[in-house]
């Protein structure tokens, strides 16, 4: 049940708060990275293609 | 069977499979982790010897479970690429070493936080601390060997082997509260028998692992495709995939 002290989680906010932000975190990192990653390898494709094209040309 | 397994070693077919999966891992997993954070932290009933603190275990445990069950995928995927030469599972294996790595630190740091209240110091040099910290350096000297050689391959190589040489350390990491006398708890959930856990507390810490499960797969479907893209940039058929 949600009681009126849930922030405070019976004292012990100062620990399960921060534990839930870090793990948080780290999934937002792993998303965050994994796109970018994937946005990055895109891009090194495309360079290699206009690279492809420029010696044929 | 085999069948299926040598299709999925086309890295065509692995990068179209993995983009038709990923949005439904990302789905079940989004659904999973809302459900058992609000179980978990709002509706379980606080523990009777620990009270509210307990519930570092909702983010904690898949932590710790994906720190083990990334390296193992790694280490199986590296051997898979050495012994069969299958190249995706290079691929794979260094698609799947970050994702394993930052879970591992979540483990470690959420595992500090917890341990904080209850055994009164944020680390001791507890066999089961101890070897997940040997994990993250593993992680680390994996991700660091694959990148230490100008040449791809060789880099691919040597971080595999250490991958499967390292795998040692996983069951360690497991077993070490039972082998060795340790301030952490032994199994809660992965035990033989019946888990010590009531339903109320139980469900959402199971919704947290299997969503924590499927966030991995989606994560790891996500990088896989862009390992492939990035080894498969001179072929034919990812040019098309681009250009398309």
């Amino acid at each position: 049940m949600i009681r009126g002290g849930f922030w405070a989680m019976g004292g012990y906010a100062r620990f399960v708060w921060p534990s839930i932000g870090f793990a948080v975190a780290v999934l937002l990192w792993n998303i965050w990275s994994a796109r970018r990653h994937h946005a990055r390898a895109l891009v090194r494709v495309r360079r290699a293609i206009q690279m492809a094209r420029s010696e044929e040309s | 069977m085999w069948r299926w397994f040598h299709r999925l070693a086309s890295p065509p077919h692995l990068y179209r499979t993995a983009g038709a999966l990923t949005p439904w891992f990302a789905f079940a997993a989004a659904i999973l982790i809302g459900y058992g954070l609000v179980d978990g932290l709002a509706f379980a009933p606080p523990d009777y010897q620990q009270g509210d603190a307990f519930r570092i275990i909702y983010v904690h445990a898949p932590s710790a479970w994906l720190s083990l069950f990334g390296y193992t995928a790694m280490a199986v995927a590296g051997a898979i690429a050495l012994i069969w030469r299958i190249k995706v599972g290079y691929a794979v294996a260094a698609a799947a070493a970050p994702i394993g790595a930052s879970f591992t630190l979540s483990a470690l740091v959420t595992g500090s936080l917890w341990g904080r209240p209850m055994w009164g110091t944020y680390w001791a040099w507890d066999p089961r601390l101890t070897s997940e910290l040997i994990l993250l350096f593993l992680y680390f000297g994996v991700i660091s060997l694959r990148k230490a050689f100008e040449d791809p391959g060789r880099g691919d190589r040597a971080s595999a082997l250490l991958g499967i040489v390292g795998v040692v350390n996983v069951p360690i990491v497991h077993f070490s509260v039972y082998w060795w006398n340790s301030l952490h708890q032994g199994g809660t959930v992965m035990r033989l028998g019946k888990p010590e856990m009531p339903g109320s507390m139980l469900w959402p810490l199971l919704a947290m692992l299997a969503g924590f499960m499927c966030f991995f797969g989606a994560v790891l479907c996500v990088r896989v495709r862009a390992e492939i893209l990035t080894r498969e940039r001179q072929s034919t058929w990812v040019r098309e995939v681009v250009a398309a």
